[in-house]
């Protein structure tokens, strides 16, 4: 139970992301987000891996870029120079598989005959899955000139990286911009920022023979690894173009328990809901409105705790847990056992609601949690079958209609619509309304403003 | 037309007896034991928390915490014939910490209670004790144990949180004579936020970001300014605010400590008898003892040093 180490596990580290793309634009890469307007909020998030044990960190990150890779380039604020051998390419399968098992996920029971016992009998897992779309960039010519010095310079597979160093912020907007950066208003206070808070750039450009000898059509993901007391992640840079809210997912692997963050509040999705059993078919709609109602509610200044698990195992699984390699490649350390805890963080955010970078924290909580819903499939007979089943079926009339309730209130779906859709009589329009009082009543202490 | 008759009546009853009323109230809440503020407003937070904002509160703990409070409270009473046993504080010790400690574990939870509510007959300096005890049992227990943590991004950064915070919190410390140090605290601590900033060229929604934790204010509100363990003396207790916030700021900025006020609390305590050394002031004594006598002044002790 002793922890000496306890001071410098709470402490922190630092990395932020941001995209710079000639003549484009320029964005994060934690939490870039292009938008497209038939594009689903949840195919454009960003999304991190974070492991981090005591100060050794390491960041797998990806972002959803889908312009062409000439255009593209990134610029990470770290905290110190990195060595060549801490930078890796990783897959983007790896980030899917660490998506996938954390992913909230559905259960599905069958009752079971009520003349001859029973309630439940066996469960059925779908997850849901983002999935990712990425593509091209470019490089930038080299000189160090305003201020701006080049530690450093690798080629690490499909990418060309540059450590840089600078003095202040408009010399390396002038560099930037020089070297064919397209750099809006607002990014230079942000750098300055960082600058003074005495941190690296780490620029990353695609190397185009190299990508295109490679055969790879996706930019995949880059992971940095390091030490620092800083346990965050800025976040400033990609709200830099004010392109409205950006979502990012935040997978944190840690020794001890859950992570939160310090400076936000975190809640945990709602979960263990029965839901009407049509939702099986609308899966990934039902999460992407149930995350947007909630966030909604919580006046938009929350994080979203939507899995803390133990990696190597769960219960029930939407994805197989993670494997010795896989977490040898997101770079645990391979000492411990029963293997690291993993938190999924969620968050939507812009410049006003998450104006601060996100700080971390790791708590002792070791207790499991996912989002899990349920769906309950009838029994296909007939009341007359024998005295339980006349009581089943008037049972299963109430917990249709309070399953087509619990939908509402997740998701601010109107009640009349999921009753006619799921086949519950017309019992009364007008609820339809009075049904969310009480998440008003939260949403309006949770807002506060 | 009622209306003109209610407002006539409103102004009769202020003339005739409302200032009266008003000013016989104001007396008697002067003359209430500030820690009865207190208790409230500890049982209205625990509930906004638990109701609202998923504060995870074991029962099993919550009452284990109260128990090991309430029995060392007693125990150090008797054995110590400090004064008559009082529940009150250690009410106040164990509310805090359900309120602000997070753990997965009863014995810790124990511990904590046990670590707060003794610090108080034990470390104590020429008659009193110096440690704030939930402070104390709060940053022993983080120390020691690894399921022990605290959830400084609990209470959000909500704007109505704040101010219902401020205002409870207000009431509380106006009553324990104590608001200079929580206002030349958050002054202070402010004016490092705004101040740091500037510097990094930061939009000014970060310090006030920064500022509307709702940790922070009932830290400043809640612990600080715990009359029994602050400086006698008004300059010193406006020197001991401006050095907390210097430390927590340099905990949290420079450290990354997001819990850096606990720790810088806990650090400079045993400053404040070397304060009350060199600038003498009243003691504080709390309003009434549980005997029922209540004192119509603090007694009359110049300072630890010349009593002793």
């Amino acid at each position: 139970m002793l922890n000496i180490h306890k001071n410098q596990a709470t402490m922190i580290f630092v990395v932020a992301a941001l995209l710079v793309l000639p003549h484009f634009y320029l964005n994060a890469f934690c939490g870039f987000y292009v938008a497209k307007a038939d594009a689903s909020l949840f195919n454009d998030a960003s999304r991190v891996v974070m492991v981090r044990v005591l100060d050794r960190t390491v960041i797998t990150m990806e972002n959803d870029y889908s312009g062409p890779l000439r255009e593209f380039a990134m610029v990470i604020p770290v905290p110190k120079v990195l060595e060549e051998k801490d930078i890796r390419v990783r897959e983007t399968k790896l980030l899917d598989r660490v998506d996938s098992y954390s992913a909230p996920r559905l259960v599905e029971y069958h009752d079971s005959d009520p003349c001859h016992n029973g309630v439940t009998d066996d469960v059925v897992m779908i997850s849901d899955r983002n999935t990712m779309v990425r593509t091209e960039q470019i490089g930038a010519s080299r000189a160090v000139r305003h201020g701006v010095t080049i530690e450093a310079e690798y080629d690490v597979e499909e990418y060309d990286i540059l450590i840089l160093s600078a003095k202040e912020s408009g010399g390396l907007v002038r560099w930037l911009q020089e070297n064919e950066y397209n750099i809006p208003d607002g990014a230079e206070e942000v750098l300055g920022s960082y600058i003074k808070q005495n941190m690296r750039f780490f620029v990353a450009k695609v190397d185009l023979e190299e990508q295109a000898a490679m055969d790879k059509v996706k930019l995949r993901p880059l992971q940095v690894e390091f030490r620092s007391d800083k346990f965050m992640l800025p976040i400033r840079l990609g709200t830099v173009n004010a392109r409205g809210d950006q979502d990012l997912l935040v997978y944190l692997l840690t020794a001890n328990g859950r992570v939160e963050t310090a400076n936000y509040r975190t809640v945990k999705l709602p979960t263990g809901q029965e839901l009407p059993t049509y939702v099986k078919s609308e899966f990934k709609d039902f999460y992407r409105a149930m995350f947007s109602h909630q966030h909604k509610l919580q006046g938009g200044r929350v994080v979203f705790n939507e899995y803390t698990w133990n990696s190597g195992w769960c219960d029930p699984c939407a994805g197989s847990p993670l494997t010795a390699d896989e977490l040898d490649q997101l770079g645990y350390p391979r000492l411990s056992n029963p293997g690291p805890m993993l938190t999924r963080l969620h968050l939507r955010y812009n410049s006003e609601t998450f104006p601060e970078d996100l700080i971390f924290a790791e708590t002792g909580d070791k207790q499991n949690f996912q989002g899990r819903y349920v769906l309950r499939h009838p029994w296909v007979g007939s009341p007359d079958d024998c005295g339980m089943a006349l009581t089943y079926f008037e049972e299963l009339e109430q917990r249709r209609e309070d399953e087509a309730h619990n939908l509402a209130d997740l998701t601010g779906w109107k009640l009349w619509e999921i009753r006619q859709k799921y086949g519950l009589g017309d019992k009364s329009g007008s609820d339809a309304a009075d049904e969310n009082w009480w998440e008003s009543v939260k949403s309006w202490f949770g807002r506060g403003e | 037309m009622i209306g003109h008759r209610l407002k006539k009546w409103h102004v009769q009853i202020v003339k005739q007896s409302g200032h009266i009323e008003m000013r016989n109230l104001l007396a008697r809440l002067r003359r209430t034991d500030p820690r009865h503020f207190q208790i409230f407003a500890l049982a209205a937070l625990l509930s906004y928390g638990i109701g609202l904002l998923q504060l995870d509160v074991d029962p099993i703990q919550a009452i284990a915490i109260l128990l090991t409070s309430l029995l060392v409270q007693y125990f150090g009473n008797r054995l110590t014939s400090d004064r008559p046993y009082d529940a009150r504080s250690a009410l106040i010790s164990s509310g805090s910490l359900i309120l602000l400690l997070r753990t997965s574990s009863l014995e810790t939870a124990i511990a904590a209670a046990l670590l707060a509510v003794g610090s108080k007959f034990v470390i104590r300096f020429r008659g009193r004790h110096i440690v704030n005890p939930t402070n104390f049992g709060i940053v022993v227990v983080l120390l020691l144990f690894n399921d022990a943590w605290v959830s400084p991004g609990l209470w959000g950064s909500v704007a109505l949180t704040g101010a219902a915070l401020m205002f409870i919190g207000f009431l509380v410390v106006q009553r324990a004579e104590r608001s200079d140090i929580t206002f030349v605290f958050l002054f202070s601590y402010a004016a490092i936020l705004f101040g740091r900033a500037l510097w990094y060229g930061d939009p000014m929604s970060i310090p006030l970001h920064q500022l509307q934790s709702g940790t922070l204010l009932i830290f400043a509100f809640f612990m600080i300014s715990d009359p029994r363990t602050t400086p006698d003396a008004r300059p010193a207790r406006i020197l001991y605010a401006v050095a907390l916030a210097l430390a927590a700021a340099w905990g949290r900025f420079a450290l990354y400590e997001p819990t850096a006020v606990l720790y810088a609390l806990i650090l400079l305590s045993p400053v404040v008898p070397v304060l009350n050394i060199f600038f003498p002031g009243k003691r504080y004594e709390w309003p009434s003892r549980s005997d029922g006598t209540e004192l119509k002044q603090s007694p009359p002790i110049v300072s630890a040093t010349t009593a002793a």
